[in-house]
Parts: C-alpha cells; structure tokens; sequence
C-alpha cells in the first residue's frame, strides 16, 4: 500500500539520483558546482526574460521547466493533483523575493550548497550553517503559533497556470533557439559568456529536470523540511535525503574528477565567510516561513499548489530586483546594497514570523 | 468520543504540529485527523508513530482523509 519512494529507502534513493545527475549535468555542461541550484536557475530565467539584464546569467533553464511538469505528471499519475490556493499568497510573494535575495548573496540554494559542499568549496558549509541558523529561527515562530493559514480547494484549471507556465517557457524556447556568440534570439536573452552561458545540451537538461520532478513529487523530497524535522520534531525521514544527495554528489564528483578543495577561487562564490553565513539565513528563514525549499516549491506547483506558485514568482522577481538593484553578490564578494538587502530581508522576515498567527482551532 | 484536528488546508508542518499538541493533550487516547494531501497524511502516519501511536484506520472524506490514531 505504501509507495517505495514514500519509504525511507525511497527518499535515500531520490537523494542519491538527485546528486549523481546534477554532478553529471556539470559533467555535461552546466556550470561549476551548479549543476542544479534552483536560485541561480530561476534567476537565469528572470534573465532570458530580460526582467534583469545581468548579461552573464540569462538561460532558459530546461531543468525549471521540467521540474514543475514532472511533479505534474507525477501527481497525475498517482492521483495527488489537488488545486489549491488561498493562503496569504502576498506574504508568500514576499518571503519568495528575499528567500531569492538571500540565496544570490550566498550565491547558490540549499541544493548547489550541498554540491558546493561536495565539490570541495567549504565556502558552502558558512552557507549551510547558515541555513541551518535560518531554519531554526522559523521553527521557534512554528512552535509559537504562526502560520499563514488555510488554502482552500479551487478549479482544476487554476492548479494548471504555473505547469501551463512552463509549458509556455519551453514553447518560448523552442521558437528562439540559442544562436551560437549571440547575446539574443528573439524575445529570448542569452549569455554569451559567464555561467548562463554554461549549460548541458536542452534535451538532457529537460530529462533530468522531468525525471527529477516526478520523483521528487511522491517523495517529497525537501532540503528545508529535512533540517525543520530535524529540529522540530528529531526527525530524520527527509534528512536522509539530504545526505544522500550530498554524498552521492560527492561520490561522482571524485570519479569525474570534479572534486577542488579549498575555500579560494572556487567557481561561481564569495569566501565572505559571515555574508555567506547571513545570506543562506535569511533565506532558510524565509523558506521555513513559507514551507518548502525552492526545488520543494517547484514540485508543489507542479501538484496544483497555488501558493507555491506564488512563491516561485516572487523569488523569480526577487531574482530581477537582486540584479537590478546591485544586491546580489559575485565572486568578488558582497555588495554594499546587499548588506543592507540582507538587514531589511531578515527585519521583514522576522515581523512576518512575529505577526501572522492565526487561530487554526 | 475521540477529539478531532482539523487541519484541512494548513501546509506541512502545521497538521503534524497540532496532531503531535493533541497527542500530549491529557487524557488523549484517541485522535480523528482530517487532512487534505497526501503528504499530510503521509506526515502525520509517521509522527503518530513516533509518538508511540498507531494509525487506526484512513478514510477518504470529501476529497482528503480521515485519519483515525491511537495509543
């Protein structure tokens, strides 16, 4: 009657698909210890949508797309798809642009921490205790009594918007294919050079993000949920997917000799050791306040979640503001507006967890 | 008559909170759960567990579940 991927051994198993493919996905082209971060991917999108203009990170990134139709076809498949909506989707907007703004100062989400981690950046381990810290912060809130409330059952249609979304994006992609030294295709941005222009070719990237998705929906597979449960309740049911991911990243990452130790010039990061710690905690902060990691989110839109939906947005737009403003970080560090992006992110965050407790009774 | 949590629509880790609050409740030796997701019913399965509980029975109920636990 139980699901094996609803099992222990089943959210291991994801964990360990989940890493060996996104150390692959580098293999084959995407970035440096990004072979899947969903931060830095849904920024690229905002970035082929022209949202920012940061021309080194702008793609259409296939994995996104088939994160949320893979969930989608998943939670068809094994009769889960539920629309819904109606649980202050403004405070999840909110807490999905600084989840977005947190993580672009760390430079990676909870996912590329662990393939950080297991690249050898031990940046990456400022960047999870950092999580770790945030996390914890929004337990305290949940155990004190906040929550944003009820969804409520909606029309089938209204769960279809963001896959239908996606859908759109891959449409999108299709008709403006990558043109080879072109910064655009046209209504598509591209990078050139940089980590957008890093990517594994369109097919596989699809593949594995479709294939990711739809386990990764009847697992339930989150990195936020794994240390919440740990904290909240002792419990390891999703933790074990955590490891499991970094582990077998790691794993593959020493057999195709992806594997640089050090906390010096390693790809795509800062070895700002305090801002890394502060970045990653206002966005585990903001992703325990809204229930999910970023992946977590993906895979909830794709099972007719609304507000998940609202959350991605917001971290997409969070991803524009992050770029246009100046306040996300490079590897030359933090910036001044980031600073400041981080004091204001945790001052919202903190009245959000202070403010919203509903009676549930 | 068994007390009722009625966490239809609250997301994880809302329904676990108030059934694992129930459960410690004095007195508590029989819990009716309503969920909508099958993550919360999922969820709260595994927390009834680890509070020493089992999972009586699971019954579909306008489109969620109602779990019933006990000691």
């Amino acid at each position: 009657m139980k699901h094996f991927l609803s099992t222990r051994w089943g959210i291991i198993s994801v964990g360990v698909l989940i890493g060996i493919l996104a150390s692959l996905l580098q293999l084959w082209g995407n970035p440096a210890n990004m072979g899947i971060c969903v931060a830095c991917f849904e920024r690229d999108i905002a970035g082929a949508l022209g949202l920012h203009r940061a021309s080194v990170v702008q793609y259409m990134r296939p994995e996104i797309i088939g994160f949320v139709l893979g969930s989608f076809v998943a939670a068809y498949l094994f009769k889960e798809f539920r629309s819904r909506l109606g649980s202050a989707p403004i405070v999840r907007f909110v807490l999905g642009v600084f989840a977005m703004i947190g993580a672009l100062i760390f430079l990676g989400c909870p996912w590329r921490a662990l393939l950080r981690l297991a690249g050898g950046d031990w940046n990456a381990i400022l960047g999870l205790v950092g999580l770790a810290v945030g996390i914890w912060i929004g337990t305290l809130f949940l155990r004190n009594g906040y929550n944003l409330g009820r969804s409520h059952k909606t029309h089938i249609s209204a769960g279809w918007i963001m896959p239908l979304v996606m859908l759109g994006f891959l449409v999108i992609m299709l008709f403006n294919p990558q043109i080879s030294g072109e910064g655009q295709s046209g209504i598509l941005f591209y990078s050139v050079e940089g980590p957008g222009s890093m990517h594994a070719p369109l097919i596989i990237s699809l593949a594995a993000g479709l294939f990711i998705g739809f386990l990764a929906q009847k697992s339930r597979f989150c990195t936020m949920g794994a240390i919440r449960d740990l904290i909240l309740f002792k419990q390891t049911h999703l933790f074990g997917g955590l490891v499991a991911l970094a582990v077998a990243a790691f794993l593959t990452n020493l057999v195709v000799g992806q594997f640089n130790p050090g906390f010096v010039g390693q790809p795509v990061a800062h070895n700002m050791h305090f801002w890394n710690f502060a970045g990653m905690g206002l966005a585990g902060l903001a992703f325990a306040l809204a229930g999910g990691c970023p992946g977590r989110q993906l895979f909830l839109s794709g099972e007719g979640d609304g507000d998940a939906s609202v959350f991605v947005i917001g971290m997409i737009v969070g991803a524009a503001v992050a770029h246009n403003f100046g306040l996300a970080s490079s590897p030359a560090g933090v910036s001044g507006g980031g600073i400041y992006a981080v004091i204001i992110g945790f001052a919202v965050c903190l009245a959000i967890g202070f403010t919203m407790k509903e009676k549930t009774a | 008559m068994a007390k009722t949590v009625d966490a239809r629509g609250l997301s994880c880790p809302q329904p676990v909170i108030m059934t694992v609050n129930a459960i410690k409740e004095k007195g508590q030796d029989e819990l009716v759960v309503l969920v909508d997701t099958d993550t919360a019913k999922e969820n709260i399965s595994r927390a009834a567990k680890a509070q020493g509980w089992s999972v009586l029975s699971i019954d579909t109920d306008d489109g969620g579940y109602k779990i019933k636990i006990g000691k």
